[in-house]
């Protein structure tokens, strides 16, 4: 995935297209990540002074939702899914496997709405259906 | 000539894009349309080509058939091993009654043209005419209700909010689909945005809001930017904006997405999110279509009771009731999940046995294993065996047979099923999405998983069981939602229906 590097300039330019937004923290950390990768720590004071937040109401927020990151990711991000569905085809298995193989780009998920065609992975944002070690593999490159 | 390949994400996942890009090379001069899916999933990529006599279907397609299918001139129905006949006269998809879906798969999801010529936009002129009470009565009539999986009727919700006065009301549409097997939604948005749109259309002008908004979740990267391109067409086309179709109604559309947490797709952690809070639930009362966005009444419902909307203003409410069973009304989009031969969307009428889902449509299971557990309902949701296969598919029947309807998703499982181990994952699920401020789903959920696993350990099983059914009993009646009031369901079915799997130590 590309993002680009932490600048503190760009993300004040970024934040304050969300100033007329109501109820905006959590749009504004999403925001961060999209362009970032990940939330610096710096963007949570900037972002509590531009929408008159606590930083605290803003930490929470941060730290509330499984998406967030505070670090930034690994070249590749690989999402597997592991709720219900997947795990009748097998999923629990994958996972292992892919956990052993890319330990620092693996996440897990719960469902892609992909259930019909488990197990499902999303790499880089693709998805996958029917997914394997040989496709996951050709996908991250 | 036009050639519709899917642009629906499960279609992707399997190469519908590689087999598009494929033919786009061999025939550069065809017009490829990406359709949303059929819904037969099993059978994507699922490539159609217009001909006279009509839709003519190949599938599954990989993208090294396409060689071959250009080979035996399938842009003029030609015969390959592929070829599954005229599209419409496959059975799987012949033998269900489409409303909600009647056109995700038909058309193309952004053609406008498309969408009217398909009886697109006919349920809102007829709203336009009509007064704000007469489109309520009429949903209300239908029996039409909440499909996100609450069961309750949309036109007493819908009723509830125009009867409150204010100046600032919400449409909210709840498009966070987190259920594992389900999947209706993402296909509905993906397939056929503009049902959507026109269905929170008619439901602002019922109840006098001007502001919509659609909570997707994040993991829906291709209906978020799906649906933003329908509403982008909807504004360009003076459909959403201040004046809707040239009247004076105004209403707009904004899409929030989600960030993961599952707990969301309950309505009030929904609003929650929406507000950029953290996703706690609220104590309810006030319910939102009182005190909802912003403190403001607000609808809240699911992707398909809103698309179901604009069908019922077009054809009547007598159309849709004259479908289904006692009081489930109408149709349900059915999603076959899981461990299964022929997965996808049924939609039919309430009443269809479990039995002829899944091994009638859904062909048994994907690996030929004997089907041993479905899980009904999502995660939340009970878990039945075989021995209950005859149980009608309705609300209703559901409830009585120890289950829930839910979002109508089915998850098949083969017989090396651990029961055990699927309800541990029910507690160990509600404990990851737990929000965390009522104490049985906060903490019940970790004790819960604690104490199945010393089962399936074998440390004083009857004990621990006994344990178990009395801390899913305060779980059950002491949450606050549905997440950990409903965490027990699929616990207690699998101890109910597959007690050998609580039985202590795996040999």
């Amino acid at each position: 995935m590309n993002y680009s590097p932490w600048s503190q300039e760009r993300a004040v330019a970024l934040l304050a297209t969300l100033r007329e937004e109501r109820g905006a923290v959590l749009m504004a950390l999403q925001l961060m990540q999209r362009e970032f990768g990940y939330v610096d720590k710096a963007c949570v004071e900037l972002i509590a002074q531009l929408l008159n937040k606590s930083r605290a109401d803003v930490h929470g927020v941060l730290t509330f939702y499984h998406d967030l990151r505070t670090t930034p990711p690994a070249q590749h991000e690989i999402s597997i899914c592991v709720a219900e569905a997947c795990q009748a085809v097998g999923a629990r298995d994958l996972e292992r496997e892919v956990k052993t193989k890319f330990p620092q780009e693996m996440r897990v998920s719960y469902c892609f709405g992909n259930c019909a065609l488990g197990p499902a992975v999303m790499v880089d944002g693709k998805l996958i259906g029917r997914a394997n070690l040989e496709k996951i593999e050709k996908a991250r490159q | 000539m036009r050639v519709f390949i899917p642009g629906d994400s499960a279609a992707i996942s399997v190469g519908a894009d590689e087999v598009a890009a494929a033919l786009a090379e061999l025939l550069p001069d065809i017009q490829i349309v990406r359709n949303g899916s059929r819904g037969a999933l099993w059978l994507e990529t699922l490539v159609e080509v217009e001909t006279p006599a009509g839709r003519i279907a190949y599938g599954p397609v990989n993208p090294k058939d396409v060689q071959s299918l250009v080979d035996a001139d399938f842009i003029h129905g030609g015969e390959h091993p592929l070829s599954l006949g005229k599209s419409d006269e496959i059975a799987w998809l012949a033998s269900q009654s489409r409303v909600t879906f009647a056109r995700v798969g038909i058309i193309d999801p952004l053609s406008l043209d498309d969408y009217r010529a398909h009886g697109g936009l006919i349920g809102l002129h007829k709203a336009l005419m009509l007064e704000k009470i007469s489109i309520i009565d009429e949903v209300a009539e239908s029996g039409l209700r909440g499909r996100g999986g609450a069961g309750f009727p949309a036109g007493i919700k819908w009723r509830a909010v125009a009867q409150t006065i204010s100046e600032e009301k919400y449409i909210c549409c709840n498009a966070d689909e987190g259920d594992s097997g389900t999947f209706a939604d993402r296909m509905l948005i993906e397939g056929d945005p503009f049902t959507l749109i026109e269905g929170m259309t008619i439901a602002a002008i019922a109840v006098g809001a001007t502001k919509g908004i659609v909570y997707i979740r994040s993991e829906y990267p291709y209906a978020i930017s799906m649906l933003q391109k329908a509403i982008d067409i909807a504004r360009e086309s003076d459909w959403l904006g201040s004046r809707v179709l040239g009247t004076t109604n105004s209403f707009d559309i904004q899409i929030r997405v989600g960030a993961g947490s599952y707990v969301c797709g309950e309505e009030t952690a929904m609003l929650e999110s929406i507000e950029g809070k953290r996703g706690v639930v609220r104590s309810k009362p006030p319910f939102p279509a009182i005190e909802g966005l912003f403190g403001q009444p607000t609808v809240i419902n699911n992707v398909l009771t809103l698309s179901t909307v604009p069908m019922i203003m077009a054809q009547g409410a007598d159309v849709y009731k004259a479908l289904g069973v006692g009081r489930s009304l109408g149709t349900q989009v059915f999603q076959l999940a899981g461990n299964i031969a022929r997965g996808g969307i049924v939609e039919c009428a309430f009443g269809i046995s479990l039995d002829e889902l899944v091994n009638t449509y859904g062909g048994g299971t994907l690996n030929g294993r004997p089907v041993r557990a479905v899980q009904i309902g999502g995660p939340l949701g009970a878990y039945f065996s075989t021995a209950q296969f005859d149980t009608s598919m309705d609300y209703e029947s559901l409830i009585a047979a120890g289950g829930m309807l839910g979002h109508g998703g089915i998850v098949v499982f083969d017989d090396t099923v651990d029961l055990a181990v699927q309800a541990k994952f029910a507690m160990e699920f509600c404990a990851i999405e737990s929000c965390g401020k009522c104490t049985p789903c906060r903490i019940g959920s970790t004790r819960g998983a604690e104490t199945i696993d010393l089962i399936i350990k074998g440390v004083r099983v009857d004990e621990n069981k006994r344990l178990l059914l009395d801390l899913c009993e305060v779980m059950t009646d002491g949450s606050l939602c549905a997440m950990g009031g409903l965490t027990p369901l699929p616990v207690k079915s699998a101890m109910i229906n597959f007690p050998a799997d609580f039985n202590g130590a795996r040999t």
